[in-house]
């Protein structure tokens, strides 16, 4: 080993801390890298895998009911390339060890795989339509349950019960992320699709010859506008609602919704993550070399090329980003297969496994060893500038500048002076400190504000809006006689009915397709809220549109809106928006049930009711509800809300703990690092000031006041940073299907700060306790 | 018992102090070493730097501290100015027992009444001279102001100065005005000229006389400089570890009048 090298080998061990320090942030980096990037390509990879090879639909239209024949005609179009016509209905679930009801959607299948949407057998074998109550099973269902091929359970479908027996267990590219009416996360216990033979599903819904739903895929290239129009033309008379594509079907905008977050966070936080290794190795590399500039000069004068030495402190900075990148590539391989695997527990894929191929750690090596060498290339740079006889001359005493009047100074205390002019004389190296520590604060923030987004979210949508216990749905619209029969049933407090269409908004070239809901005047249990958390008094006239709506429409209230009725073959009117409301939840949109049944024009009609229960009733409730005909499908707010709590508070408790820990690595890294320079810098200085009589907690005072300074700086723009941090998530969420309420809780500023200044200041008394035992003799007699 | 004789110092300030001779009345020593060691443990070897030495500075005298490079002097101006421990024996500051002192007290004793002086100058340089002093005046019982502690070493023009902006021998003067200004008893030199030319040096060392003279500081100075020893009144030569020769002048020179 040559004399370098051994030296290399020395420095090394003796700035282990710093060392560690400065790898652990960039470690971040690289594990941010991997888990953003691997985490992004193994859903986007999978995701497309599974389209791919089970030929997941372009485009779904839904219709009441037409005949097969349509088929040829459909695959008329130019551009459609298969299609699959599919009955499609909702049914209620009764089975064993669950005494809710649950929902379920019930998907036709043909005799063998479908051209389109076809399934993924995980296991048992297709349904024979021979034989009576086959079905394929989504799998979460059958996992929640514990249903094996063989097993029976019971439904009601379209009013009437059957027994079913599971004879596969399956997968569908539709339901990756299979969630229920009125869930806000996947509930699998309560939530089950079954694919049932087409013949059987025609039996039980009287649709023999028929169907009333389409998925079909278009040739490469081609664009679903220029196929709905014909499409919609052909649907029109049987009730057709209008073709989308894949990015309004669910399933697939949870996933994109997903990817789109997973990109974003791949582009935001390894970045900062690098940029801060960066700043520390250009610190820590500054002042070695400072201190090491007569070797250095020794070792010019020996003989040593300037290309040898720079290569020396190279390879110092290479032992940061080596460390750095294994203990990224660990961690961010163990956050990544936790990622996957909360994924999977969320996205059914056939198999989901963490993408972690080697170009990923190629990307991630390279990124963290370009950002260590930019953060050495000046320091190392000023290593072969120094000419041997400039290197052996002692340094002159660091020049300062007097930044404030003498006015001022005379009420600044020599020690707080010593501190102010030692930051203000390396303000670059101040502020990325500070900017370093309020990064920290930041991530703090944006981890720990989703708790009070969630609190308030719970607040706003579970106990002041949707105030009811239950959501039944009827199968089909009744007269309001319906509403009768769901008072009667047991345990029916309250039942407020509501009707809902399927609509399409539009203003100028602007249009979303969404429900319109009715709500009563006097309703109670659902009140939507305004924009100030008011409940809003529902307008006898005119639209009531959420946030969302307003503003992908780009509507105010006084605007007028039309509204295409899809329900109602199509016809258009021109309606009033009479105000804009908060919600959080879909693109909702309100009116009075006596304007909209004016608008429908087929006289009063209910879909469904809100219902209020008699928690003691519930058991004989749910018994009940199982038993009627005509309830198309329910949802449980109580249950589901519950069920969201418990989801949401694991899935950010995790999140949480992953930012804490980041913070907790930035805190240290950078204010261990700059205190120890200073430290460094400051040695003589201090002992000085013991020398004269100070005492230890003044000398070390002097150091820490610089650190309490910069920490102090860093909080409120810590906070700001946080603030925009949190908004930009806030709109990352934004979507059709869910916003999450902008909503920081002073608390959750002064926890993150609170965790911050705990660090801060616990790597300040580590340092601190090397000013107290600085060797007063030692330092003064060395020249620097 | 060992006691030490005392001169009576000849500087001004001092002189009425009661005037002794070797046979007459001893003065006070204000600073007494007894059997004053210092082992360095390093590794498994031990290092004796300073070996059982007794000495006392007395009040308002200046002495020289000569000897080789590595013969016990700095070790043991930093013992009795309480910058280090003893390993064994005995130093006192009047009444106060040194080596038996905490930590605290030790600090106590440099702020109250030791003023150091260094080779390489330990100025703070983020101070400006005359801030500088005021470091040291600000926590001082009876200081002075540090205009008058810069005006006594002659650098009254030079207040606002950092110290990057003055020269080797503008820095020396101003430790030495920060080393003053809190009008301590005894002020300990280690090598203040040591990176000094001898012009310059001639400057420090007139500053340190001019200090003893107009306010009675007993003076320690270590130097290399043989020629030093005529402005003593005192000289000890350090060898080993131990005081090997001890002789008093009968006369001080002023520094420009030694030949360096
Ligand atoms: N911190 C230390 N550790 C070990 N040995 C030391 C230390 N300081 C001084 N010494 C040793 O003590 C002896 C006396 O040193 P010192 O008092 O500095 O001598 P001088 O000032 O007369 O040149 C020398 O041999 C020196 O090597
Ligand atoms: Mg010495």
């Amino acid at each position: 080993m040559s004399a370098l090298d051994r030296k290399l080998r020395r420095d090394v061990c003796r700035l282990w801390v710093q060392i560690t320090a400065i790898s652990l942030v960039m470690a971040c980096g690289v594990a941010t890298i991997i888990l953003a990037l691997g985490a992004y390509r193994s859903l986007s990879e999978t995701r497309s895998a599974f389209y791919d090879r089970y030929r997941f639909a372009t485009a779904f239209a839904g219709l009441n009911r037409a005949p097969l024949s349509l088929r040829e005609p459909i695959l008329q179009i130019p551009g459609v390339r298969s299609v699959e016509l599919r009955i499609v209905k909702p049914f209620i679930i009764d089975i064993e060890g669950m005494s809710e009801p649950g929902t379920g959607i019930a998907v036709s299948i043909p005799d063998t795989q479908p051209a389109v949407n076809r399934l993924y057998l995980r296991s048992g074998r297709w349904p024979d339509s021979g034989r009576a109550g086959e079905v394929a099973v989504l799998e979460s269902f059958a996992l929640a349950h514990g249903l094996q091929p063989g097993d029976r359970f019971s439904v009601l479908l379209n009013g009437k019960r059957q027994t079913l027996t599971l004879t596969a267990i399956v997968l569908s590219p539709e339901y990756v992320y299979a969630i229920g009416p009125g869930d806000m996360v996947p509930d699998p216990r309560r939530f089950a699709v079954i694919f049932m033979p087409r013949s059987a599903m025609a039996a039980v819904h009287d649709m023999e010859g028929a169907f009333n739903d389409i998925a079909l895929r278009l040739q490469p290239g081609v664009l679903l506008n220029d196929v709905s129009m014909a499409l919609d033309a052909i649907l029109k008379p049987y009730g057709g609602t209008g073709t989308i594509d894949r990015s309004q079907q669910t399933s697939h905008a949870f996933l994109d919704n997903e990817l789109m977050q997973l990109r974003a966070m791949a582009a935001v936080v390894p970045p900062i993550f690098l940029l801060l290794s960066a700043f520390l190795v250009n610190m820590v590399l500054t002042r070695l070399i400072a201190l090491e500039r007569e070797q250095i000069g020794l070792m010019k004068a020996v003989g040593y090329g300037s290309i040898a030495i720079g290569w020396h402190f190279t390879k110092l900075t290479l032992v940061i980003a080596v460390l750095g990148i294994l203990i990224g590539f660990l961690f961010g391989n163990v956050l990544g297969r936790g990622m996957t695997r909360l994924y999977a527990s969320f996205y059914s894929f056939p198999f989901l496994v963490f993408s972690d191929s080697m170009d990923l750690y190629a990307v991630a090596g390279a990124f963290s060893v370009s950002a260590a060498l930019a953060g050495s290339v000046r320091a190392i740079v000023g290593v072969l500038r120094l000419t041997p006889a400039v290197a052996m001359l002692p340094p002159q005493p660091v020049g300062y500048r007097s930044f404030l009047g003498r006015g001022v100074t005379r009420h600044i205390s020599q020690l707080n002076l010593m501190a102010i002019r030692h930051l203000l004389r390396w303000p670059l190296r101040a502020a990325m400190t500070a900017f370093g520590t309020s990064l920290a604060v930041g991530l703090l923030i944006t981890a720990l504000f989703t708790y009070d987004s969630v609190a308030f979210m719970i607040d706003t949508v579970f106990f002041r809006t949707e105030r009811q216990d239950a959501t039944v749905m009827l199968s089909e619209a009744a007269g309001p006689g319906a509403l009768s029969s769901l008072r009667r049933l047991p345990g029916v407090m309250r039942a407020e009915p509501y009707r809902s269409t399927l609509v399409v908004l539009r203003r100028d070239h602007r249009a979303r397709r969404l429900s319109i809901t009715s709500i009563a005047v006097n309703a109670d249990l659902f009140r939507p809220l305004d924009k100030k958390m008011n409940v809003t008094i529902i307008p006898p006239v005119g639209l009531l549109i959420s946030e969302r709506v307003a503003a992908l429409l780009e509507l105010k209230s006084g605007d007028m809106v039309e509204v295409e009725l899809l329900d109602f073959g199509g016809r258009r009117v021109s309606v009033s928006v009479s105000a804009v409301i908060e919600s959080y939840v879909g693109l909702a949109v309100f009116m009075s049930p006596e304007a909209l049944d004016r608008l429908i024009g087929d006289g009063p009609r209910i879909s469904g009711a809100r219902l209020a229960l008699d928690v003691a009733q519930l058991p004989q409730f749910y018994h009940a509800v199982k038993a009627t005909p005509g309830i198309g499908a329910i949802a449980l707010q109580r249950v589901s809300h519950a069920h969201f709590r418990e989801t949401i508070e694991n899935n950010i408790f995790i999140m949480t703990s992953v930012y804490v820990a980041l913070a907790v690595i930035i805190t240290f890294g950078v204010v261990y690092n700059t205190a120890r320079i200073h430290l460094s810098e400051r040695a003589r200085e201090l002992a000085s000031l013991r020398v004269l009589g100070f005492s230890r907690s003044e000398a070390s005072g002097v150091l820490l006041t610089e650190i309490i300074v910069l920490i102090a700086i860093a909080q409120p723009v810590g906070w700001l940073l946080g603030t925009g941090f949190a908004w930009s998530v806030v709109r990352g969420f934004e979507s059709d299907l869910f916003r999450i309420p902008f909503v920081i809780e002073r608390a959750t500023y002064a926890k993150s700060s609170l965790i911050v200044v705990t660090v801060a200041a616990i790597s300040a008394l580590i340092v601190r306790r090397r000013v107290d035992r600085l060797d007063l003799v030692r330092v003064l007699k060395t020249r620097e | 018992m060992i006691e030490p004789l005392c001169r009576a110092a000849q500087g001004g300030a001092a002189s009425s102090s009661p005037s002794g001779s070797r046979e007459g009345g001893a003065a006070q020593p204000i600073l007494r070493a007894e059997r004053l060691t210092k082992i360095y443990r390093s590794g498994d070897v031990d290092v004796a730097a300073l070996r059982a030495v007794d000495f006392s500075f007395c009040r308002g005298e200046i002495v020289v501290l000569l000897g080789p490079s590595g013969s016990g002097k700095s070790t043991f101006l930093n013992l009795v100015g309480g910058l280090d421990r003893a390993s064994s024996g005995k130093a006192w500051f009047g009444n106060l027992d040194l080596t038996a002192c905490s930590e605290r007290k030790l600090t106590r004793f440099r702020r109250d009444h030791v003023g150091f002086v260094f080779q390489f100058y330990n100025l703070i340089p983020s101070l400006t001279a005359s801030e500088n002093v005021a470091l040291v005046t600000d926590i001082a019982k009876d200081p002075m102001d540090p205009a008058e502690a810069l005006a006594r070493v002659g650098l009254n023009e030079r207040l606002d100065h950092f110290p990057a902006q003055l020269s080797g021998g503008e820095q020396q003067r101003v430790a030495i005005a920060r080393a003053i200004a809190k009008r301590p008893e005894i002020m300990l030199c280690d090598e203040p000229t040591g990176a000094l030319d001898s012009r310059t040096g001639i400057v420090v060392l007139e500053a340190l006389i001019r200090v003893n003279a107009e306010l009675g500081t007993t003076i320690a100075i270590i130097t290399h400089n043989a020629a030093i020893r005529q402005i003593a009144d005192r000289v000890v030569t350090f060898r080993d570890g131990r005081i090997a020769e001890e002789a008093t002048n009968t006369q001080r020179l002023p520094p420009h009048a030694v030949s360096w």
